[in-house]
């Protein structure tokens, strides 16, 4: 331990501890704009400085650590000026125009202002270049980024994926892509890290929300819509509850006051996911069994961040992908087929939207691929923040709401199905269905849940040994089924590489694109920390637990659907509906063809 | 480095095929060594004359870097061109040494006998114009650089001369 005094209180800290974390843990909070703990720390900002004994200048406390006999002062007038002074040159070359800002009010730029006592913004000068860059799923706005360069560190480091540095420099500075080439001509997985870390309004989803108004108040159009089963442990943070409050009555009411003809649950389509993929897996594995021969290691095909990367830095692995398209896509397909057949409605007036806490489904609603009949089976995407927008807008008090009930027949799940929503869900999910298929007995784990899958870590992997099969599925017995789980795109790199040089000892992998999975989605409420993760993740298997139902297969809405329409999984209806193919794309995408 | 020596531009004399093998085999050398992109860009310079977007991808692609991160170092530096460049390069140093005693005017006679703006070309492609940050050779201030030659404590009145010698 080293022992230093910061604003003349006697503390200690762990050596190598910055000065910024040793003053945080000891219940002084000193203001920045660039760091991120863990994550990011570069001293960009400059916002963290403080007077450090016997060194001339002020010291950046993000980046400086902390030495034995340090006195260390944070809150000095001299402090206080300079603090001041950085963050209206800042402020010199923002637009500050807040009002017509979708980060107004949630904007960690503005707020610095109020925290230092900014009242005026007195020095004003040139402007870096701006100019709009709007992909399907992500809008950059580069005339307000204040160069933090959070975005990039995300974007390299924690998923891998490189499209965003700083190109040019000094004034003319811009974070973005090589050549400052637009996000859609570079291999971007629209996973949306950076807009989840984005600290002002430079770069967030592209907006949905006119859209779904327009259809909303066309008094021709069918509204439906669905959502994602991490919206209801996330969104409650956009109305003041603390992360992890479950809000899944709340969140149905809301979206029936909006005036959502339908409301959905995605949740439905996840318990469908496990049945078609599940059969997927144990056709594969048969296969691969009985000398036919059979792409393994299957992996996850319902993040569609991770699609995209796998398009575009292994094109040449698409095989080991399931079919499966995503649950929301699979909702939007039945909606506007087995749902309008039933209730005599012609799918052409349909208006199916879906909430996600998702950057990359925005993108994935536009691939010709998820079209059937010449209709897209989804037609927008909001993320959990523009749902949230939304609401606000309505004028609805969301956290005083009654609890509602989604609608049946797609409204209807398992709590496997709400484990989807956060990484190691769909792993478990599929399990507790396919044990269960081929043993006859339940998944032999502690309340259902695999234990050495759960959680926040990067690469999670557990081995199920087969034991007295089902008749069917004697060749199994004695198999021990190896299976791993990732999230975050640096994980999904490392069992890649392992799967592209033929030595990935897995039979099954589960991806997520994000870190933690859906519930820390690029399109989920800002701030997302690792304990607010954690919190989130928690209140997702305690919707699952509450829950009487626990496997997909015991659905009896999804039983109904195989008998009335679909007839078997894998059939020629599910192909048709349920699942997809993939485009190579590259690891420079389109943009030199 | 000797590619470096031999030609700021060997256009002529290679064909494409050629330039690229010989910077796989170059890149294979420096793949694995921290540090190396920059270097590479400058012998890929040498060797095309210039970095455009097409040749940026080939150099991530053989350095196994992201292009976004490749294309930063091009841009961040001036001695980096994405485009072509003229038979002959003109760098003026503003480096604060040469800028005080006289780059800007250096600037500014150029621009008049050039035609051209700094970063254009002109247009018979003989001299590229560009600006340089302190090439190290502060005691001889003000000093311009044609290609790798220096030229020192450089006057206004002498700029027409020193460019007749160029063809």
């Amino acid at each position: 331990m080293v022992n230093l005094t910061i604003n003349g209180k006697k503390v200690s800290a762990l050596e190598g501890t910055t000065i910024l974390d040793a003053a945080k843990q000891n219940g002084i909070n000193i203001p920045n704009l660039c760091y991120l703990e863990g994550i990011h720390k570069i001293g960009a900002c400059r916002l963290c400085v403080g007077e450090v004994e016997g060194a001339k200048n002020l010291q950046p406390a993000c980046m400086v650590a902390v030495r034995e006999g340090m006195v260390v002062k944070t809150n000095t007038n001299k402090v206080r000026q300079a603090r001041k002074i950085l963050y209206e040159l800042i402020l010199s070359d923002h637009p500050q125009d807040c009002l017509n800002c979708q980060r107004n009010q949630n904007c960690e730029l503005q707020a610095m202002g109020h925290r230092l006592g900014v009242k005026e913004a007195r020095f004003s000068g040139e402007h870096s270049a701006g100019g709009l860059d709007i992909s399907p799923s992500i809008t950059r706005d580069m005339s307000k980024c204040i160069l933090c360069r959070r975005c990039l560190t995300v974007c390299n480091e924690i998923q891998q994926v490189g499209v965003l540095s700083a190109q040019r420099r000094g004034f003319k500075t811009v974070i973005g892509p090589a050549m400052s080439l637009p996000l859609n001509t570079v291999s971007c997985t629209y996973c949306g890290q950076c807009t989840l870390v984005c600290p002002v309004g430079a770069l967030n989803e592209t907006d949905a929300i006119q859209d779904v108004w327009q259809a909303l108040n066309d008094p021709n159009k069918r509204t439906i819509v669905q959502t994602a089963p991490a919206i209801r442990a996330a969104i409650g943070e956009e109305f003041g509850l603390e992360p992890g409050t479950l809000v899944t009555g709340k969140l149905v009411t809301a979206l029936r006051e909006l005036g959502f003809d339908e409301v959905f649950d995605t949740n439905f389509a996840a318990d469908l996911t496990i049945i078609e993929e599940g059969t997927e897996l144990l056709t594969r594995l048969t296969k691969a069994l009985t000398g036919e021969g059979a792409t393994l290691p299957m992996i996850t095909s319902c993040s569609p961040g991770w699609i995209k990367y796998v398009e575009h830095f292994y094109p040449q692995e698409l095989d080991h992908l399931s079919t499966c398209k995503s649950p929301h896509t699979m909702l939007g397909a039945l909606a506007k087929s087995y749902y309008a057949q039933k209730i005599s409605f012609d799918p052409r007036n349909m208006y199916v939207v879906s909430v996600m806490p998702c950057t990359a489904k925005k993108f994935e609603i536009s691939r010709p691929e998820m079209q059937n009949d010449n209709l897209p089976n989804v037609d927008a995407v909001l993320t959990t923040r523009e749902l949230a927008r939304m609401i606000k807008e309505a004028g609805i008090d969301f956290c005083n709401l009654e609890d509602g009930k989604f609608d049946n027949p797609l409204g209807l799940s398992s709590g496997a199905a709400d484990i989807f929503g956060v990484t190691g869900g769909v792993m478990e999910a599929a399990l507790r269905t396919v044990y269960e298929t081929v043993t006859g007995r339940e998944l032999p784990f502690a309340n259902l849940h695999i234990t050495p899958i759960k959680g926040l870590e990067q690469i999670k992997t557990a081995e199920i040994l087969i034991e007295n099969p089902l008749e069917d599925y004697k060749f199994l017995d004695g198999i021990t089924i190896k299976i791993a789980v990732t999230n975050g795109l640096a994980g999904a790199k490392i069992l890649l590489d392992q799967v592209a040089k033929g030595e990935s000892p897995y039979h099954f992998i589960e991806v997520m694109a994000c870190p933690g999975g859906c519930i820390g989605g690029g399109g989920q409420p800002r701030p997302t920390s690792y304990e607010i993760r954690q919190k989130r993740m928690n209140a997702i298997y305690k919707e699952d637990e509450g829950k009487i139902l626990r496997k997909s297969h015991e659905n009896e809405y999804i039983k109904q659907l195989y008998a009335e329409y679909l007839k078997e999984p894998n059939g020629h209806k599910s192909h048709e509906l349920l699942h997809t193919h993939y485009t190579p794309r590259g690891k420079y995408n389109e943009l030199m063809r | 480095m000797p590619e470096m020596k031999n030609c700021t531009c060997s256009c002529a004399k290679e064909n494409d095929e050629q330039k690229y093998k010989k910077l796989a085999e170059l890149m294979k050398q420096y793949k694995n060594s921290e540090g190396s992109l920059i270097q590479v860009l400058h012998i890929a310079q040498a060797i095309f004359g210039c970095l455009p977007l097409e040749l940026q991808r080939y150099i991530a692609q053989g350095m196994g870097k992201p292009l976004s991160e490749v294309s930063g170092v091009v841009t961040f530096y001036s001695f980096f061109a994405t485009r072509p460049r003229g038979k002959h390069v003109i760098r003026v140093c503003l480096g604060t040494a040469c800028y005080v005693r006289g780059g800007k005017k250096i600037i500014t006679r150029l621009e008049e006998i050039l035609g051209v703006g700094v970063g254009e070309t002109t247009k018979d492609g003989l001299f590229t114009f560009e600006v340089a940050r302190c090439i190290g050779a502060c005691g001889l201030a003000p000093v311009i650089m044609i290609d790798d030659m220096v030229y020192k404590q450089v006057k206004p009145e002498k700029l027409e001369n020193i460019l007749a010698q160029y063809n």
